[in-house]
Parts: C-alpha cells; sequence; structure tokens
C-alpha cells in the first residue's frame, strides 16, 4: 500500500504508526530538535528561502536542485523553537525526502501527512500545514524540471 | 484555600487584580501546595520542549474540545482532567501559555465555564517568563487522582451562541480580528491558512477592535488607563452594557473577555466561540464587508 513512498520515508512512517498517540508526538518533538541547522550559504543569504505562508508560524524554505541527471533535490528548513509542531513536519520532510531524485520526490502521495496517525492530536489546521509545505517542495522541483 | 493576590502595583488599577500574577510573583509562590500552574499553548509540543517546573499541560484541542460535537466537554470530562492534572475544587490554577496568552486565556474562559472559581493568568506568559531567563524544565508531572466533582456548564453567563448574537443585535459587539479579516479582505488571519469560512467580513454594528491592542510588546496587558482609552472612550462601552466578542473560534477573543471582564469589569460580556467560522458559513445571517461597522437592516 506504501510502495509508492521512498524508502526513507516510508520508514518515518512506519514508525509512527508502530506507535501510541502521545509516543507520537514526542516522536514528532524529536524530528523537531533534529531538524539540521541551514547551511552557512543559506544563513548570509537568508533572501534565497521562501516563506511557506499555508504554515501557522513562520517556516522558511529552500529547494535546490543540482545538474546531475536524477537532478538531485536538497532541501533546508528553517523555524523558530517556539514552533516545535511545524519543525517537526519540516524535520520529517527533510529526513524523508532530502537527497532524492526529483522523479521520486514528485511521485510522493500528498496524503503522507495523514499517515503519520497524528490526525486527532493536532487540529486540521496545523496538518494543512504540513501538507502545504509538501505540495510547495513538489511545485518547486516541477518547476526547476520544466527549467 | 486559595492563594493571597499578586499585591504588584500595575494590577491594583484593574476592577479584579486577583486574576493576574506576575512573574515574580509566580517564582515566589511556585511551592505553595494549593496552587497549581497549568500551561495552555496552540502548538501542541511546546510544552514538551520546556515548561515552568510543576505545571501541567492542558490542550485546548484534545483536552477541551469535545471530540465529535463542535462544543466543549461535558462537566464529568472536565473532572476527569481536573483530577488528572491535580486540581481540586478549591485550587488556585495560574494559566499560562504562548502568544501573548491567547490559548491560556480561552483556557482561563472555559474553566470559568465550569465555575472554577480562582483562575488566574500570568502577565506575560509564557513568552515573559522565558524572555527573564526563568528556569524551565521538561520533566512532566505524572498524572494524578484528586477528587474533583462533577459540574455541568454553565455557559449562559459568559458564552454566546448563534442565535444569542442574533438576539443581541443592536447591543455592544467587539470583532477582535485582524482588519482585513473585519473588511472581509480575507477570511482567515495572516499567515494562517485558509480556515473555509465562505463568506468574508463582520456582524452588523460590530465595533473593530484587534485583541493584540489590548497587550504590550512583552505580551503583558497594557495598563488600566490605556485600556479604558480603547474600550470606553474609542469604543463607547459603557459599565452596564451587555457586550459579546467574537474572533474566528473564539480564542482571541477570550483575551478580549478576559480584558473587559476581569480587568475593566465589565458584567455582562460573552465570548461567541462560533465566531467566523460560524456566523461566515451560516445561511441568511447579516454580514457588512468593509470598514464600516453597518446597520441593522429592518426584519
Amino acid at each position: 500500500m506504501t510502495t509508492t513512498l521512498p524508502a526513507k520515508l516510508d520508514e518515518i512512517v512506519e514508525d509512527f504508526q508502530a506507535l501510541d498517540e502521545p509516543d507520537r508526538l514526542q516522536l514528532l518533538l524529536e524530528f523537531s530538535r533534529g531538524l539540521p541547522e541551514l547551511p552557512r550559504h543559506l544563513q548570509e543569504h537568508p533572501e534565497l528561502l521562501e516563506q511557506v505562508v499555508e504554515c501557522q508560524t513562520p517556516l522558511f524554505l529552500s529547494v535546490e536542485i543540482d545538474d546531475s541527471a536524477e537532478r538531485i533535490v536538497s532541501l533546508y528548513f528553517s523555524a523558530p523553537p517556539e514552533a516545535p509542531t511545524t519543525r517537526g513536519f519540516a524535520g520529517v520532510l527533510q529526513e524523508g525526502l532530502d537527497g532524492l531524485p526529483s522523479a521520486e520526490i514528485l511521485a510522493v502521495p500528498d496524503d503522507v501527512p495523514d499517515r503519520l496517525g497524528l490526525t486527532r492530536a493536532i487540529t486540521p489546521l496545523r496538518m494543512r500545514g504540513m501538507t502545504a509545505m509538501l505540495g510547495r517542495i513538489k511545485r518547486t522541483v516541477r518547476a526547476g524540471q520544466a527549467g | 484555600m486559595s492563594v493571597a493576590a499578586d499585591p504588584n502595583e500595575k494590577f491594583a488599577h484593574y476592577a479584579h487584580p486577583e486574576r493576574l500574577v506576575s512573574t515574580d510573583w509566580l517564582a515566589e509562590n511556585l511551592d505553595t501546595p494549593s496552587l497549581v500552574v497549568v500551561e495552555s499553548d496552540e502548538d501542541v509540543l511546546l510544552y514538551d520542549t520546556g515548561h515552568i517546573p510543576g505545571a501541567v499541560k492542558v490542550d485546548w484541542h484534545t483536552d477541551l474540545n469535545d471530540e465529535v460535537t463542535r462544543d466543549y466537554v461535558d462537566g464529568t470530562a472536565f473532572a476527569r482532567l481536573m483530577s488528572a492534572k491535580g486540581i481540586s475544587r478549591d485550587s488556585t490554577v495560574v494559566i499560562y501559555g504562548d502568544k501573548s496568552n491567547w490559548w491560556a486565556a480561552y483556557a482561563l474562559w472555559v474553566f470559568s465555564l465550569f465555575g472554577h472559581e480562582d483562575v488566574r493568568l500570568l502577565d506575560g506568559g509564557r513568552d515573559k517568563w522565558l524572555a527573564e531567563g526563568r528556569p524551565t524544565t521538561i520533566d512532566v508531572p505524572g498524572d494524578q487522582s484528586v477528587d474533583y466533582p462533577v459540574v455541568e456548564r454553565d455557559d449562559a453567563p459568559i458564552r454566546a451562541y448563534l442565535n444569542d448574537v442574533l438576539d443581541h443585535l443592536g447591543k455592544p459587539l467587539i470583532d477582535v480580528r485582524s482588519v482585513d479579516e473585519y473588511t472581509g479582505a480575507r477570511t482567515h488571519m495572516p499567515a494562517y491558512p485558509e480556515e473555509g469560512a465562505l463568506r468574508g467580513g463582520h456582524i452588523p454594528t460590530a465595533a473593530s477592535v484587534p485583541w493584540a491592542r489590548a497587550a504590550a510588546e512583552d505580551g503583558t496587558f497594557r495598563s488600566r488607563s490605556e485600556l479604558d482609552a480603547i474600550y470606553r472612550d474609542e469604543v463607547g462601552l459603557k459599565d452596564d452594557d451587555e457586550v459579546v466578542a467574537y474572533c474566528r473560534i473564539g480564542e482571541r477573543s477570550s483575551h478580549t473577555w478576559f480584558v473587559l471582564c476581569h480587568l475593566l469589569g465589565f458584567t455582562r460580556v460573552r465570548n461567541y466561540d462560533g465566531s467566523w467560522t460560524e456566523w461566515g458559513n451560516a445561511v441568511r445571517v447579516p454580514i457588512v464587508k468593509g470598514t464600516e461597522r453597518g446597520e441593522i437592516s429592518a426584519p
């Protein structure tokens, strides 16, 4: 059923699903803590980041695509520590999708956020924030392919 | 036994000074046995990143809202929640949270629906505590089991339903949303996702007073004289007025409800928690677009 997910993302989804709800929230918190800092070239040039306005808290994103035939995608996120849920979602997408070829990212189903089993604990509004993040990544990758 | 009020000089000017505590006061009283500190945030994970030592978490979404009906939990569920959090009926509860206490004020208002008597806000909320470099912990107190009676909610004095608001038209209404939401330029908060209101605008005759005007830069409440200047002088509220405040789902208007009731002493203030996500979707209710308050058309 989840065969369409890239391996790492699939593993993350399975990790979430294996837990009960309080532990799922703790796992999301771990992703929040583990979200990597921005690399220097983005710290020095914050204008290269774009804001995902659909998120409730400030989330900035940069999608970089290399010149190889596979068009490998690098993802960078920035969100403040007082927004752990947003950071957690960003951490899941970063760990699950960073370094993949463009085609694999475009094949990720849009309902992945719903598969984490958090829709009861986290308001629908916030879940839509994660869906919006994924949508933004895919739109940027698609534009990069076309260009 | 309730804990003595914070004698803070700023609070003394408010109608009910005992409804606020300062960070200094809380730091000194953290070990008081009959005091329970509650953190209530918008972000469900924020408490777990570090909170005031001894504080318990109450989540507005999973703890206070009914899971099925768009309503609050009932007396049984509330009693169960209080028991688990170590709160008894005579506990002094101090609530604080993120975003200038939006959700803390919302939780305080829900506690008030159940008539919990001594419930206060930490002036400045979570941000002020952290900004002052005060201690935090990630230790979560275990669930407790204390006696809390099953008290059914008494909504009428402080909660307005859609029909109450229709009956109220002609009396003071305060719209606490952003100006763009008030005029109908947008149906949701800036930087917040679309939340599914089909129509934009405001309830006819509502005055636009964005909630944040009652908060200072550091998230504390503005002084008595500053608040009087806004709500009495500018909006024209008078002591015996019946007032209804609303926003989008009732959380920002809880902040304004707190200001009007506890800081300014209005005795007949209700929060319309259905707010714009109900009104903006309801069939055939009157709506005004633009900056004018608008008038009530004859039926």
